[in-house]
């Protein structure tokens, strides 16, 4: 394939919402399980992390420490949420399961089953927000005032991770080597983007990569503000990045999938 | 009905993929009902049922949900894919399983249950890639049934096989292919009849029979330690070969397709 190709705009048809419907049947036979990890995950890190390793830190920039990891959570929980859902379980459908080979014998595309499928890696990162952030503000370590924008920004923040996940997926040569992009990519992203500690605290030249390669970082500080209950104009930048780069990704994704799955 | 015979790499499950749209074609035109596999492929689609080879029933989901989720991407509306699913569930004879999930169900049911997914659509166009490997004897004569009640329905029927006793009494049509060219087509009995003739004598090799064979100018094939002679009157001609050749052991039978498709496609094993 010539490289200008991998960006091509795919043809996706309004049929790839089957397949996310697909996707949610199954989620909804174990939602009790499903709706656990989102639900559970936060108490656990806000009781361990931001009142126990709370006490000894002193605030940042003027945050109570557990105020200042909670968005964090949420930011990990929406990159977790999306990128495993497309890569692990997204491979499994289609190598283990077969599950993309029946669904393209139907007036449904390739493209549309990518989409479809990353689609619903986006809403599972959204259906994490949307049960942690009252977990949250429980605890009241959330300013409701714009609380409710984290919920839409989580799906573009699902969508860029979903992508991520499924161009691992689409080039991985077997599902262990998805370890890889897990251990070497995703996990220092959940250390080093600002989430338990702030970014200013590394050396310069690391603060600029996080900014231009990590992604994560950029979805801490988006649900970091909000959570704070303020707006500012360093919003637009995280903001624009997320969509931009998670667009691209997004066609990217489709295609190296397209390049694997047709022979 | 349409039979597509060869041998392993002969290149039938690529035809049958191109036929799906499912793998572009590298040359040439491709029509199935009157449309182009490159530009119509959604059209196709939605009048075709597949049978793959390999069964890709959705593990996620129960028999029933098997057959309801799949018409969801026929745009089935809803009470109408319930309706057929109960047919179907009925037709395959998996009813009373239509609460289990599909890893549990046995080798047969799960072939069943693919045919039945393939029907979905009411397609006028079906695909099967060997559609009863691997099943027992009763699972196969089950499928057969359904298949030709379809085809009685008026459905065009695609198949591929290794079992040729399953293609010699199905189909009307088939081709013998093998390194992706075509080797043969016809009907089975035309077939039969072409390369082998009706039957078959079957004798044990010496040199002397072959030598009065090869002044008789007879049809023959040596295969190690048997000669196959090919007739069109077994009886007549064995009664002659005993009397002229001083043949011992012989047996006639008649010809099947799979002499046609050994004598076409070598009898070395492939891959």
């Amino acid at each position: 394939m010539n490289p200008v190709d991998y960006f091509r705009i795919p043809s996706v048809s309004s049929r790839s919402f089957k397949v996310w419907q697909r996707n949610k049947d199954v989620f909804m036979k174990d939602i009790k399980l499903n709706f656990l990890p989102p639900f559970l995950e936060p108490i656990l890190y806000l009781v361990a992390l931001g009142f126990g390793l709370g006490k000894f830190v002193e605030s940042i920039d003027g945050v109570p420490y557990a105020r200042f990891i909670a968005p964090a959570l949420i930011a990990v929980s929406v990159m977790y949420a999306s990128f495993f859902e497309c890569s692990y379980s997204s491979y499994v459908r289609m190598y283990y399961q077969k599950t993309f080979d029946a669904i393209i014998a139907t007036p449904l595309t390739i493209e549309d089953v990518i989409a479809g499928e990353l689609l619903w890696g986006a809403t599972r990162s959204v259906i994490n927000a949307t049960v942690m952030i009252p977990v949250i503000a429980l605890f009241g370590l959330i300013d409701l005032k714009y609380s409710l924008l984290i919920i839409p920004f989580a799906f573009f923040g699902g969508l860029l991770f979903a992508a991520i996940g499924m161009c691992f997926t689409a080039i991985t040569p077997n599902i262990m080597s998805i370890n890889y992009p897990v251990l070497l990519f995703i996990t220092p992203m959940f250390l080093f983007s600002g989430t338990f500690f702030p970014l200013s605290a590394l050396p310069v030249p690391i603060q600029y990569f996080a900014t231009a390669f990590l992604p994560l970082t950029h979805i801490v500080n988006v649900i970091r503000i909000l959570s704070y209950g303020m707006l500012s104009s360093s919003l637009i930048f995280d903001v624009a990045w997320v969509l931009f780069v998670g667009m691209a990704l997004l066609v990217l994704s489709i295609n190296l999938m397209k390049r694997r799955l047709i022979v | 009905m349409f039979g597509f015979l060869g041998p392993n790499g002969a290149g039938k499950t690529t035809t049958m993929r191109m036929i799906q749209c499912v793998s572009p074609i590298t040359g040439g035109t491709l029509e199935v009902l009157n449309m182009d596999v490159s530009s119509q492929q959604r059209e196709i689609k939605s009048l075709m049922g597949v049978v793959p080879q390999e069964n890709n029933l959705d593990e996620d989901f129960t028999v029933y949900e098997n057959l309801l989720v799949y018409s969801r991407y026929f745009d089935i509306p809803k009470d109408e894919a319930e309706k057929r699913v109960e047919e179907l569930l009925d037709f395959v004879h998996l009813l009373e399983k239509k609460d289990v999930m599909t890893e549990s169900l046995s080798g047969g049911m799960k072939r069943r249950l693919v045919l039945a997914r393939a029907l979905i659509n009411r397609p006028s166009v079906l695909i099967l890639d060997e559609p009863t490997v691997g099943l027992d004897p009763q699972a196969r004569h089950l499928i057969w049934d359904k298949l030709r009640s379809l085809k009685k329905q008026g459905v065009t029927i695609v198949l591929t096989s290794h079992y040729l006793d399953e293609v010699e009494k199905l189909c009307d049509r088939l081709v013998v292919m093998d390194n992706g060219k075509i080797l043969v087509e016809g009907s089975p009995t035309g077939v039969i009849e072409e390369f082998i003739g009706s039957d078959i004598i079957e004798a044990e090799n010496n040199p002397e029979l072959l030598e009065c064979l090869r002044q008789k100018e007879a049809k023959y094939e040596v295969i190690g330690d048997i000669v196959h002679i090919y007739a069109d009157n077994a009886r007549e001609i064995s009664e002659y070969l005993v009397m002229e050749c001083s043949l011992s052991k012989i047996s006639a039978r008649p010809a099947t397709l799979e002499d046609v498709f050994l004598k076409l496609t070598g009898r070395s094993l492939r891959e």
